[in-house]
């Protein structure tokens, strides 16, 4: 396809040239589906319009032509700004809206009687068009999709949930043609096969992946330190790269840690250089005047977490910087890109370890990014409960035939080998609850009259929408300043729980005092005379991937680490002489007593999700063995336990009979199922979403979700919702297949080091948060003690 | 033992780990906020559909009960059904059941603000139960030697991991955890609750053991505790 003569003149005016893969999304415009693998800053987005643009310039068409989608809201509306220009610069007779949970009702309501030519949407206001019952109208015409960072979203239920929508919009629109922009990924093609219309197939097209970035780690006069993720030593160095460019971002890898350091920064930062901060739990007008300020040029850094990790264009950024370590070497070279968007310039970055194990970790990624080494696991078959919630949508736009659904939902990848059988469960499952016990023949939500399946009562719709989605928001509450109206952002309900007025916690970059709570969110004042309690955010924590791992054990090999700075490196060599230094074909264990407690420090490096699932077989072993364990915490290299009864020999906990045998039995017990429960429910409709607005004062009426994964657990074992919870499990937070690798490759070759004092490897893991508590013989002691305690203290030992 | 035995007035009282009294002296066994139905009540409402097993999960842990127990009397002290509709449509195993825990024995429902009204099963209906100096009735009053449900208690010992459901004594007043499967907790700290004490209160929390603990010797878990409801 040819650019038209008015699109092409207004380029040439610009002095811009199309770049080859732009003329090749161009000339295979009328594929059914196309993949573009391009580079951060390689004109990936305008690759995907130009089709688009060509189409609509001669005005004719009428109502929607192209849905963009994007994995964030202020993608969304950084596109908007940056198409609507030169479409309005060329005079083209083209509409552009975005449409997202910031869009008003008026906005939503007039949109769908009049939809724009191009609308600007999120995989879950996207779902939530599917399920109107005008849908097929306002989606009709409709003739391409564009799927912005298809990557951020191919390996998560958001991608899943989004591709089934598009299953949805190609039967309300047969001509719709599909096409994905990608940063640079290791298995392209599982990409594709993921956008293809099955049986269509997707063709892949590669950009030119530019020049390698230049990426260092930055070198310190300070020491990091032994533990912690603040990285609060590195501020002097971090302000300095800050004054010596233009635009710095500071990634971080949780919200906690970008408000740690950006409340350091600040103090630090003598010279009033203008530094922001942007992370998904500030309030939408705060992170949008620090949008704002980006893009004008006027912030000197920001401070920010994976909320920035997408191309959104924030004008000229010039360095990134990455604190913490990285823990995956895609991910870490996808944020390097946003380093200068100039096409053909290499990007700059720097790491920034926060503690010596993560300088080691660091460097590992240093390696593993020049030689081109990305990491990434096999994607599993398209989550169920996703698949449910899809039906349950469907439902909502009208009365459907099984059969229909079944055939639109196989065209999708993650679905494409869905047997009959499974879709009928999921279908049961929306219909009656799916359980042995058929208790709900009165009140089915889904009905079969006439060959057609109908919601029941068709008020149930307003429900059902409200629960649309598939990312899990942990109960937060709002915090606003005492007296005033706009809240300052959120913080989890758990840590909520643990304040008492007068004390003073960290949001938005400022220290805040607690003064009470008021219809559901915390009032604070800005008076702080207290070092403030670190706010807690769950945001996600990343696993460290196997390549990455298995490289930092084959660096522990070496006699000495020239590539590290001196500090880490003799700090490795303290943990040879001291202890061990984990190897990748044995497993090392180290005793000691902390805290009144035996602890026992497990190196498996399989990554945090198969620590903490390791955490839970062997406590599960201990309390079978008498051990009384009371808790553990996991990182991605180890899992440490503390108990009430010293470890004499792990080997026998390896036993990889015993770990497997006790694995089915336990599985059904731990909190970490029971939390993928959840999870699950919630996406499948079992589980009403936690809405802030629905939530009631009257709190004994709610009860836990864990008492119904206990019931189902008992009473009705088969259930489909703990299929989906034990498959989502192992491959997710339970990791299954990262133990039985590490099992595979040390093969019951346990290292047992009993020591007076902790170690050097294992003192991060006294400072680790994320402690699991184990409910057995252990704290059913530690209990009976305390309130024996209690009972004395109070003088009421001898009632 | 693994149950908790205190005075409470001129009696002696057993508070079992399960969350049941047992009144050795007169052979009574009470057990409050069953909610049986309550999944039911769920779908009816709201459309989602709970696993519907609570019901029978709750009568086998009061069989469980009476097993060891074996009562002349059992007390059900209000809120034994989530709404008269779900005790209407209990389904023939569970109605079963139930009869079969009645037999040979006498059955009183206590009412409650969930199921206010005779009801079409077994057993008496009463407003409240007055009994060797104690009144058993399903929201607390003012009356001594009281004995009620209605508020769920919970409490977690400090330091010692998640709330369990507990029994609330001051010696004057006694409150019940609820028993049914598929009830949450109020926090026994809440001013709600605690409000309703005058002297020293005793949290007995169930579980493996029936576990005594003071609720107020300890600062922490006072001002966790308070959080909700906190105003100062």
């Amino acid at each position: 396809m040819e650019l038209p003569p008015v699109i092409a003149d207004w380029f040439a005016t610009q002095g811009w040239s199309v770049h080859p893969h732009q003329q090749a999304m161009l000339d295979r415009s009328d594929a059914p589906a196309l993949l573009l693998i391009a580079p951060t800053g390689g004109g990936k987005t305008l690759a995907g319009f130009l089709p688009t643009l060509a189409e609509l310039a001669d005005g004719t068409h009428q109502g929607l032509h192209t849905l963009y989608v994007s994995p964030l809201k202020a993608l969304a509306a950084d596109i908007k700004r940056n198409l609507t220009t030169p479409v309005a610069a060329m005079g083209l007779p083209i509409r552009i809206e975005d449409r997202t949970g910031d869009t008003s009702a008026t906005q939503k309501r007039r949109q769908r009687a009049d939809p724009p030519h191009i609308l600007l949407t999120t995989p879950e206001s996207l779902a939530l068009l599917v399920s109107y019952e005008d849908a097929p109208r306002m989606f009709a015409g409709v003739q391409r999709v564009i799927v912005d960072e298809i990557h951020a979203l191919a390996e998560s239920k958001r991608g899943d949930q989004l591709m089934l929508a598009l299953s949805r919009v190609q039967a309300m629109a047969p001509d719709l043609r599909r096409v994905g922009l990608s940063a640079t990924v290791e298995n392209p093609a599982r990409i594709a096969h993921g956008l293809a219309h099955h049986p269509y197939p997707c063709e892949i097209l590669f950009a030119d992946p530019g020049p390698d970035p230049d990426i260092a780690m930055l070198v310190t006069d300070e020491r990091p330190p032994w533990a912690g993720g603040g990285a609060k030593y590195a501020i002097p160095a971090v302000l300095e790269q800050v004054k010596q460019h233009n635009t710095t971002l500071i990634f971080h890898n949780t919200r906690a840690q970008a408000e740690i350091f950006f409340h350091n920064l600040w103090l630090a930062n003598d010279t009033d250089l203008p530094i922001g901060i942007h992370h998904g739990s500030l309030d939408r007008d705060q992170r949008q005047r620090v949008e704002a300020a980006m893009v004008a040029g006027s912030l000197r850094a920001i401070v920010c977490t994976g909320s920035l990790d997408l191309g959104i264009d924030w004008g000229d950024v010039d360095l990134v910087i990455q604190v913490g370590a990285p823990k995956n070497v895609k991910r870490l070279i996808q944020r390097i890109g946003r380093a200068n968007h100039r096409y053909n310039a290499p990007s700059k970055a720097l790491l920034v370890p926060a503690n010596r194990f993560e300088v080691v970790e660091c460097v590992a990624a240093l390696q593993a990014a020049r030689d081109h080494d990305l990491d990434g696991d096999p994607p599993g078959p398209g989550p169920r409960d996703v698949l449910c919630q899809h039906i349950l949508i469907r439902a909502c736009a009208g009365p459907f035939t099984a059969d229909d659904l079944f055939a639109e939902i196989r065209t999708v990848g993650a679905y494409s080998r869905l047997s009959r059988a499974d879709f009928d469960a999921c279908l049961d499952f929306c219909a009656t609850g799916g359980y042995a016990l058929r208790a709900y023949d009165r009140w089915k939500r889904l009905q079969l009259r006439d060959g057609l399946w109908h919601l029941r009562d068709p008020r149930a719709t307003r429900d059902l929408r409200m629960n649309i989605g598939t990312i899990q928001d942990t109960d937060t509450l709002k915090v606003r300043l005492k007296g005033g109206f706009k809240p300052l952002g959120e913080i989890e309900e758990a840590f909520a729980a643990t304040l008492t007025p007068g004390d003073t916690f960290l949001i938005g970059g400022e220290i805040v005092r607690y003064e009470s709570l008021r219809e559901m969110a915390v009032e604070v004042t800005r008076r702080a005379d207290k070092p403030p309690k670190i706010a807690t955010f769950m945001g996600t924590k990343f696993a460290t991937s196997t390549q990455l791992s298995q490289r930092v054990l084959r660096m522990f090999r070496q006699d000495d680490w020239p590539d590290l700075p001196a500090h880490t490196a003799e700090w490795l060599h303290l943990q040879r002489e001291m202890s061990k230094l984990p190897e990748a074909d044995r497993i090392l264990v180290e005793s000691f007593v902390y805290d009144g407690r035996h602890q026992t420090c497990f190196y498996g490096f399989a990554g945090r999700n198969a620590q903490q699932t390791l955490g839970l077989l062997l406590t599960k072993r201990m309390e079978e063995m008498g051990l009384d364990p009371l808790g553990f915490v996991a990182t991605d290299y180890a899992t440490l336990v503390w108990g009430l009864t010293p470890v004499a020999d792990p080997a026998p906990l390896f036993e990889d009979t015993a770990l497997h045998d006790g694995f089915a039995d336990w599985l059904a017990g731990n909190a970490v199922m029971k939390r993928t429960f959840r999870a699950s429910a919630t996406i499948a409709g079992l589980i009403q979403r936690n809405l802030p607005q629905a939530r009631t004062s009257g709190r004994q009426a709610t009860f836990s979700s864990d008492i119904l994964y206990d019931t189902l657990t008992k009473y009705d074992p088969d259930h489909l919702m703990l299929q989906v919870t034990r498959e989502e499990a192992l491959r997710g937070l339970v990791d299954f297949g990262r133990i039985e690798e590490m099992l595979d490759r040390t093969r019951g070759r346990v290292d047992h080091v009993i020591l007076p004092r902790v170690s050097p490897l294992a003192a991060p893991m006294l400072l680790e948060a994320g402690r699991i508590p184990i409910a057995g013989a252990g704290r059913e002691r530690l209990m009976e003690d305390a309130a024996t305690r209690l009972m004395t203290e109070a003088g009421l030992d001898t009632l | 033992m693994n149950t908790h035995v205190f005075r409470f007035g001129e009696q002696v009282l057993t508070a079992l780990p399960s969350g049941a009294l047992w009144w050795g002296d007169r052979r009574l066994l009470c057990v409050s906020d069953l909610h049986l139905g309550k999944a039911d009540r769920i779908a009816r409402r709201t459309g989602r559909m709970l696993p519907p097993y609570e019901t029978r999960e709750t009568l086998a842990r009061l069989a469980a009960d009476i097993a060891l127990t074996d009562p002349a009397t059992v007390l059900c002290l209000g809120d034994s059904f989530d709404d008269l509709m779900a005790a209407d449509s209990l389904d023939v195993t569970d109605t079963a059941m139930l009869t079969s825990l009645q037999a040979g024995r006498r059955w009183l429902w206590a009412e409650g603000n969930h199921d206010p009204g005779p009801l079409a099963l077994g057993g008496t209906h009463v407003a409240q139960h007055d009994c060797g100096g104690l009144t058993f009735r399903h929201i607390a009053s003012a009356t001594p030697h009281e004995i009620s449900g209605h508020y769920h208690p919970k409490h977690a010992i400090p330091g010692t991991g998640t709330a369990r459901p507990c029994f609330l004594t001051d010696g004057n007043r006694l409150i019940l955890p609820a028993y049914g499967a598929y009830t949450g907790g109020l926090r026994a700290t809440d001013p709600v609750l605690s409000g309703l004490f005058t002297g020293r209160i005793l949290a007995i929390l169930t579980g493996r053991r029936a576990i005594c603990v003071p609720l107020t010797a300890s600062a922490p878990s006072v001002r966790a505790g308070r959080w909700p409801g906190s105003r100062r």
